[in-house]
């Protein structure tokens, strides 16, 4: 690990201030950037530790709730407002990562995982465009079991603009399905940025992940009015029972009326560099009776797209089935989130 | 084949709880790592391995400036400074190929090319960042199953011939009226023990010492010696408690030696310990094999002919065979048999033995073509195995000392309630998942070797037991502290154990699962030299009450010696001891198997059954509950066995499910060099699990009746795991993973 500065934040102004500065990264629950540091593939000048600041609360607003960056991924799980009312964001939490992870990562750092690409992980990998911009991408003919099919930049490997890593989080593809968005605050002032803005896809710039502009403090995630308590699953299909990412994920909501679907929320997740979500997946739903051959018309949407490797073309599969099972499960109602 | 009833010995009085538990979970006991004496711990200095980043060249240049300068760094060394070895690599009893820096060419991406030497850690990571290595990359040979027709023979196949024949296996296939032939594959594994492999090294003048974490210290201190060319006796060993080895610690890789050479150079202690990535490739694995199994049997099930040919992968540097055609030789009585092993050469570490090596793969391949061969038959799989079980070991036609398998097939497939099978794939179902039953042969040879121990007398009526052995965390102070309590009749709580330690009387590798087998005759022995001694110490006492016995008069239990003869008449061992002036009375004992050995064959046996349920939209499968019973001779500790047994099938669960090194075929690295990424089950994959063993004394095999436990409950899980899978979902996976996507995809 390189050297760094630190400091502790004493309020959102000042850790702002601090991030202004050049190579400054904000330190939250730390379980992604401290282990990215001690792999060199992060290599901060300083770390503002934001970890003391007043944004760990959990506050219902007019029509929905309000959730400070620094809550606890276990907090907000368990917490009695979110598994009442928006048990998919729960249960979505839980499958994630373990139980010491969730207890240390925040809601803000979670929005920020960086991808669980091999080759993005390894500096000793020469080819990666989001380590390395233009070193080109070694994933594309390498071991890419875990990545995308969907929203991916592929020019061949050498192209400094080729990335087909995968998000890895479970809180997003959730919020994603909920129409969460991301309050932040920078030195220009505060804005809120809508859930499908906040992730980037590759594009040409594999190496910008995100809206945020430089020295931004994520301060919060605010959900809309709970529309899918009644009925929600969060699905996620994976190579152990806990303690591994999405080969893919379900995040499906509904809103049911009579036997028929008045609005859906949904999202996949271990599919592309962002939760996936596509406006017509949902509104082919609206209206018509929740059935699994209308569940598999919204898949067959959201994977329209799809482009596989070597390795990964089982997730266009999988990832069917597994929207087809969600959405069956979330018209049985809604889990409160399962054991992992 | 019940050994008789009369030659088995008393049980030996088991300790309730592991030895050193408290001062493990306490944080008392050290790790090799975690020492910071007798030398200043000031002077520790911290080393860290430089690995490669191409599979395949010469490293041109090592442009170190930017590195010496940076903060902390003591020294660097490279192929371009490192000292001058006078013997080339390998060395036995090693055998494993070392990379020492002693040439330029780079044979794996991964394989150590500089040590820096800091006063710190970070610092050393640091600089170590800074070197700019130029290389002359050559063509790499990667993969094993786009290059079979690469294989050839190896060059030194180990202690098994990589071809055999008995009978003709053609005619028996010509005469089969049901035939079964598949290609089945086994992937690339690591071991990952939990305390990764980490050395400290200082000198004393000519004299060298280390803390390191091994399976076999007297492996070290030989290997050491030779590689750096001084006399043995200056090389001196410790290493009271390891964590977990599973094979990687058996053989001594390039870091011990590369910490000497860095503690001498710096004239410093240094430690030098490997992070967790540095274990995929400097460290060993087991490699991939390529299984083409045929199997040919008459109507009524017996075995006409069985076919193994094995293709696997080998380090360019040096010819590892995983004996994976073994079970095929032995297992079942076939009319005939034909098997072969070869090597495809590829730029990876070396491979070495891993828990289980040969019978792990092997029973994993095979005890799914038995469950292919069953359901062609129309047969139960359990009636499979005992229309070809083998009386006798049809690969040597030689009797077992033991064998009890019949015994472990019935009792655990009562307990498991084998009968309530339906043999029609998705004929169960839970909920969304479909479930279903399998079942496999569990095996590994019983192996011993020659070991000494030392015992003594203490005040007080306590004992001390000593032998140059390892515990691995599996009990083997334990039982130590057991068998030589059992030799004087004492409470086990009374004996203090040393192991770990090269000046203690010699003791063979810990693995092979021979540890226990090889150590307890030894102590034994030892006892029995310590008690007549004791006797004749009485005897010659004029104040002791059996003063002018005769020697074979006397015998002890419960903390005294007493005469045969007339019990009443006794003398404690504290009394006695203290009379002596509480100087303490020393023996010590060497066993070695019998020269009638070659005369029988010794193996252990298990039956393991397992339940599983697949999702149907997932795939995911979770093993709900797993019933094995073992024949492994005597159990020596009902808590420390049975965790080892335990253990064994939770790694046979994760060869059937989780574990895969997987290699870019490009840059010939391991990309999931992590424990996040190399996945082994957690808590969440694992159900029920129940373990019995029979607990037949084989005293043919040795004096104790006991056979080593440490390989064993891997074997057959796997595959008792995969044919469970077949029977929930009706699909047959023949490469190990079993992960969600090939059984979607099949």
């Amino acid at each position: 690990m390189k050297d760094f500065a630190y400091q502790r934040a004493a309020s959102s102004e000042a850790a702002i201030h601090a991030g202004n500065a050049r190579g400054a990264k904000f330190l939250a629950g730390g379980t992604n950037l401290v282990d990215l540091m001690k792999y060199r593939v992060e290599s901060p000048a300083a770390l503002v530790d934001i970890n003391h600041l007043d944004l760990t609360q959990i506050t219902p607003d007019q029509d929905g709730v309000r959730i400070g960056a620094m809550v606890r991924n276990s907090d907000l799980a368990n917490h009695a407002l979110i598994r009442q009312s928006y048990p998919l964001l729960s249960q979505a939490l839980l499958s994630g990562a373990s139980p010491q992870l969730r207890n240390m990562a925040s809601t803000g750092g979670n929005l920020l995982q960086r991808t669980r690409c091999y080759y993005f992980t390894d500096v000793s990998f020469p080819a990666c465009n989001k380590r390395e911009p233009g070193s080109g991408c070694a994933a594309v003919k390498g071991y890419n079991r875990i990545h995308a099919i969907l929203g991916q930049t592929d020019k061949g490997s050498t192209s400094g603009e080729t990335c087909i890593a995968t998000h890895p989080s479970d809180m997003c593809v959730a919020m994603a399905a909920l129409d969460a968005k991301v309050e932040v605050e920078g030195a220009k002032g505060k804005r809120t940025i809508s859930f499908a803005d906040f992730h980037k896809l590759p594009g040409s710039t594999p190496w910008i992940e995100t809206a945020l502009h430089p020295g931004e403090l994520i301060v919060g995630v605010t959900l809309p009015a709970a529309k899918y308590a009644k009925n929600s699953y969060y699905l996620k299909a994976r190579d152990r029972n806990s303690y591994a990412f999405a080969l893919i994920s379900v995040a499906a909501g509904l809103e049911l009326e009579g036997g028929n679907i008045k609005s859906a929320g949904l999202a996949l997740g271990g599919v592309a560099l962002k939760p996936w979500r596509m406006p017509e997946a949902e509104h082919v739903l609206v209206g018509k009776p929740a059935t699994p051959e209308n569940f598999a018309r919204a898949a067959d949407i959201l994977l329209k797209d799809a482009k596989t490797y070597e390795h990964n073309a089982f997730k266009v599969e999988m990832a069917r089935r597994g929207v087809v099972r969600a959405l069956t499960l979330a018209t049985q109602g809604a889990p409160e989130g399962a054991n992992a | 084949m019940m050994q008789a009833a009369e030659k088995a010995p008393k049980p030996v009085k088991q300790l309730d709880h592991r030895y050193e538990g408290i001062s493990k979970v306490t944080g008392k006991i050290k790790y090799a790592g975690e020492f910071s004496e007798p030398f200043a711990k000031s002077d520790l200095l911290y080393a860290y391995l430089v690995q490669s980043t191409i599979p395949s060249g010469d490293i041109v240049s090592i442009d170190r400036a930017a590195a010496d300068n940076s903060a902390g760094v003591v020294t660097i060394l490279t192929p371009f400074n490192a000292p001058k070895l006078s013997q080339a690599p390998p060395q036995p009893p090693a055998r494993r190929n070392l990379s020492l820096l002693q040439d330029t060419s780079v044979s794996y991406n991964g394989q150590p090319i500089a040590v820096v030497v800091a006063r710190s850690l970070d610092e050393a990571k640091s600089a170590a960042a800074l070197l700019k290595v130029k290389y002359a990359p050559k063509p790499a040979k990667i993969g094993l199953k786009n290059r079979l027709a690469e294989a050839r023979w190896p060059k030194d196949p180990g202690k098994e011939p990589a071809g055999n024949h008995r009978g003709d296996a053609q005619a028996g296939f010509s005469k089969a009226t049901v035939i079964i032939e598949n290609t089945y594959i086994t992937p690339i594994q690591h071991h990952n023990p939990m305390e990764p492999h980490g050395t400290i090294a200082w000198w004393d003048g000519p004299k060298l010492n280390v803390y390191d974490s091994t399976q076999y210290i007297t492996g070290v201190r030989q290997s050491l010696a030779k590689t750096l060319n001084i006399p043995v006796d200056f090389v001196h060993v410790v290493d009271p408690v390891v964590g977990g080895g599973f094979g990687s610690k058996g053989s001594m890789w390039s870091h011990v030696p590369l910490c000497a050479m860095a503690a001498r150079i710096t004239g410093k202690p240094v430690k030098l310990i490997l992070e967790r990535e540095q274990m995929f490739g400097p460290v060993g694995g087991r490699p991939s094999t390529v299984n083409k199994i045929k199997l040919g049997a008459s109507a009524d099930g017996k075995l006409l002919a069985m076919q193994q040919d094995v293709v696997m992968n080998a380090s360019v540097m040096e010819d590892f065979v995983e004996h994976a055609e073994g079970p095929t030789k032995n297992l079942y009585m076939s009319s005939a048999n034909s098997v072969s092993a070869k090597i495809v050469e590829a730029n990876l570490g070396v491979s070495t033995f891993m828990r289980a090596p040969g019978e792990a793969p092997g029973t994993a391949v095979l005890e799914i073509a038995m469950d292919e061969l069953a359901e062609k038959l129309n047969m139960d799989p359990v009636q499979l195995r005992l229309v070809n079980y083998a009386e006798t070991d049809p690969s040597h036609d030689r009797p077992w000392t033991s064998k009890n398998l019949k015994d472990c097939y019935q009792q655990a497939a009562d307990r498991f309630g084998w009968s309530k099978r339906n043999a029609t794939p998705r004929s169960m179902s839970d909920g969304n998942a479909w479930i279903g039953y399998g079942m496999a042969t569990a095996t590994y040879p019983a192996n011993r070797s020659a070991a000494m121990a030392i015992v003594r007398l203490l005040p007080g009526g306590r004992m001390f037991v000593g032998s140059g052995t390892q515990d691995l965390g599996t009990g083997t102070y334990t039982i130590m502290a057991q068998q030589a309590a059992a030799g004087l009749g004492i409470d086990p709580t009374l004996v203090e154990v040393k192991l770990g330690d090269s000046t203690l009387p010699k003791a063979p590798v810990s693995g092979g699962s021979q540890s226990s087998a090889s150590v307890l005759p030894a102590i034994q022995d030892a006892t029995s030299q310590l008690k007549l001694k004791l006797a004749d110490l009485a005897i010659a006492d004029a104040a002791s009450p059996l003063h002018g016995l005769k020697t074979l008069d006397i015998d002890a239990k419960d903390g005294k010696l007493f005469n045969r003869n007339n019990p009443t008449q006794s003398d404690t061992l504290t009394d006695l001891i203290a009379r002596n002036g509480n100087k303490p009375v020393e023996a010590t004992g060497s066993a070695e198997p019998a020269e009638s050995k070659d005369a029988m064959s010794s193996q252990s046996w298990g039956a393991v059954f397992a339940e599983v349920a697949v999702d149907k939209d997932t795939h995911m499968v979770k093993v709900r509950r797993i019933v094995a019973t073992y024949d492994i001779g005597t159990l020596l500790n009902q808590k420390t066995g049975h965790n080892q047994l335990m253990g064994g099938i939770v790694w046979g669960i994760s060869f059937a499910l989780h574990e895969e090194a997987h290699i870019d075929s490009v840059y010939g690295r391991v990309v999931n060099e992590s424990l996040a990424e190399y996945h082994v089950p957690v808590n969440a994959d694992i159900g029920t699990i129940d373990v019995s063993t029979l607990n037949i004394p084989d005293l043919k095999f040795n004096p104790i009746g006991s056979r080593g436990i440490g390989e064993i409950g891997i074997t057959g899980t796997a595959a008792a795991v995969a044919n469970a899978i077949y029977n929930a979902t009706g699909k047959r996976i023949r490469e190990y993973p079993i992960t969600p996507d090939k059984i979607m995809l099949a």
